[in-house]
């Protein structure tokens, strides 16, 4: 109940792009052609799963028994660059298909700072989900949260590329064309989303 | 000052502003913005950041090994993120509250690993120190000018000082109203920049 | 512009760069961590202040059990005499975790409450910090005269217009304060 209620904030209540703001620059870079932002949807998933579960037990085993909590944030972004890497080198290895899928996708991963976020706010940060008491996520919540915030960013990145194909053939002022309409769209799209806010 | 410097200096205010010509940074921009202070303070983080970290980084660029060169400006910018968080947990504590997240998060702002890159490791200390001035400037200024609408709108104040009474339009103090209110001021950013 | 890149002088270059910047950050982390929790000391101070009589002799923080949650509350003294007791107390509202300093007199009465966190809608929930019909009839409630829920669901304090589970979480919190407050006094 409680990893389902986890699921249902991170992708809807909370939702990390439309509400939180987080990863907004590929999302907007990346959004124009929904094939593209299926790519790009899959990489997050993977790299913010991963980066999470990894820098939640770096936190855990190693920053916080030596007090070193002050490196988080550099500890954290050298882990998630060098992870990046080596997904990079390990898919080309053993699947050269999903490479391709994925592959021109994961060097921009490293400067989304969805990816830094949610791994900094898995750790600094307390939750409540469906009335239960504050408290921080423990390594499968985190995991979790994790997993569907990245669905979530995922699932708007894609959404929103079906919406700005079609605004691509509409008739839209001139000064409006290309990122201020897709702007003005993905507010109306925010707003329809805070319809969701106070269910969980 | 001679012209080519000056150039260096004002070319982020209005040529290459990097939130509306350039569309960096846009996390910050619309996540702190909620009114004219806090995208100031936010601006004022940034450009703290991108100042020292453009001078360093065009100090060490000479003899970083290229295949690592990524990684070690990503530190270099990490420990003055981590140097300015400190500083505002101890100085401006309610500051640092507000902007919360978005503080370590400059770390991964394409804007300031994307001057480091494109500039810095390119020219001197000096014209780094400026160009990181200039961009930071324009930035801090666009946060600015976006947290202002917002608060007039969103809850009828400016810089904090209240000209009605109630609220205003809530929903621009709210996510989508930050999409909205940017959407449209680059569209006015590219009509005056259209008529220059 | 860049060196040449070869093993050697790839590895002694990120493990320099690293060194000096996390000697550079420990040194920074060393000098401010006296003014960092002066800061935060002073903030608690502030927000427990404003829920207490004015005058007292501040404890240290005592840990308590607040609404089946680990907590804490400061007693203030003048002389050898209690003068009340500031306990922090979190629910959750309708964006998330609620967290208030209320303030109780030994009678029982609460003497004042203040929000220390809260993540509510802007210009709904929130105000629960700036509206002052509201959180000023928790101004010296009495407990055992009235009782601490929203009018909605039979209790006696007027909600927030259009803001019914931030004004419930709100009571609450308060409630779970009063509460807790005669675990204290029971001991």
């Amino acid at each position: 109940m409680e990893y389902f209620l986890i699921i249902i904030s991170a992708i809807f209540v909370n939702n990390i792009m439309l509400a939180q703001f987080l990863g907004t620059c590929p999302f907007l870079g990346v959004s124009n052609k929904l094939s593209t932002a299926t790519g790009m949807s899959g990489a997050v998933v993977f790299v913010i799963t991963l980066a999470t579960l990894v820098t939640y037990l770096i936190n855990k085993f190693l920053l916080v028994p030596f007090g070193l909590t002050f490196l988080q944030t550099i500890a954290f972004i050298l882990v998630i660059a060098a992870l990046v890497q080596m997904v990079e080198i390990v898919l080309k290895k053993i699947s050269p298909s999903l490479y391709q899928a994925l592959g021109i996708f994961l060097p921009l991963i490293t400067t989304n700072c969805a990816v830094l976020g949610v791994a900094l706010n898995v750790v600094t940060k307390e939750f409540t989900f469906g009335g239960g008491a504050a408290h921080m996520l423990n390594l499968g919540e985190s995991v979790v949260y994790a997993f569907a915030t990245a669905l979530g960013y995922g699932m708007a990145l894609i959404l929103f590329a079906g919406l700005r194909e079609h605004l691509e053939m509409n008739d839209v002022p001139r000064q409006f064309k290309g990122v201020p309409i897709a702007l003005v769209t993905c507010g109306i799209l925010a707003m329809a989303f805070m319809g969701f806010s106070g269910v969980v | 000052m001679s012209k080519r410097k000056l150039d260096i200096f004002t070319k982020g205010f209005f040529k290459e502003n990097p939130t509306f010509v350039l569309l960096l940074g846009m996390c910050p921009t619309l996540a702190t913005t909620t009114s004219a202070i806090n995208g100031l303070s936010m601006g004022l983080a940034t450009l703290f950041v991108l100042v020292l970290s453009n001078i360093v980084i065009s100090a060490i660029a000479p003899v970083v090994p290229d295949k690592v060169h990524i990684p070690v400006y990503i530190v270099v910018i990490a420990t003055f993120v981590t140097i300015l968080q400190f500083a505002m947990q101890a100085y401006t504590p309610d500051m640092y509250k507000t902007l919360g997240l978005f503080i370590p998060l400059i770390v991964v702002n394409c804007i300031v690993l994307g001057r480091a890159e494109a500039f810095a490791s390119k020219n001197g200390i000096v014209d780094s120190a400026l160009d990181g001035l200039g961009i930071g400037f324009g930035f801090t200024m666009s946060l600015t000018v976006l947290g202002l609408v917002r608060e007039i709108l969103g809850s009828g104040s400016a810089f904090g000082w209240k000209f009605i009474s109630g609220d205003g339009i809530l929903v621009f103090v709210m996510a989508p109203g930050a999409f909205i209110a940017l959407g449209y001021l680059m569209v006015l950013f590219n009509k005056i920049a259209k008529k220059n | 512009m860049a060196a040449k890149s070869n093993l050697t002088n790839m590895v002694l270059c990120l493990t320099a760069v690293c060194l000096v910047c996390s000697a550079l950050l420990g040194g920074m982390y060393v000098l401010t961590a006296e003014p960092i929790a002066k800061a935060n000391a002073e903030i608690l101070k502030a927000s427990i202040g404003a829920v207490l009589p004015e005058g007292g002799e501040l404890s240290e923080a005592k840990p308590l059990e607040v609404g089946g949650q680990d907590s804490e509350y400061y007693v203030s003294t003048s002389g050898s005499e209690v003068q009340a007791y500031a306990i922090r107390s979190t629910t959750v509202g309708f964006g998330g975790p609620l967290t208030l300093m209320v303030g109780i007199t030994p009678d029982g009465k609460v003497y004042n409450t203040s929000v220390l966190s809260h993540t509510e809608t802007p210009g709904l929930g929130a105000k629960c910090t700036s509206d002052e019909h509201f959180y000023s009839q928790f101004k010296g409630f009495d407990p055992s005269q009235k009782i601490l829920s929203v009018k909605k669901d039979g209790g006696d304090v007027d909600a927030i217009t259009a803001s019914t589970i931030t004004s419930r979480a709100y009571s609450l919190a308060v409630k779970n304060a009063v509460e807790a407050f005669k675990t204290i006094k029971g001991e």
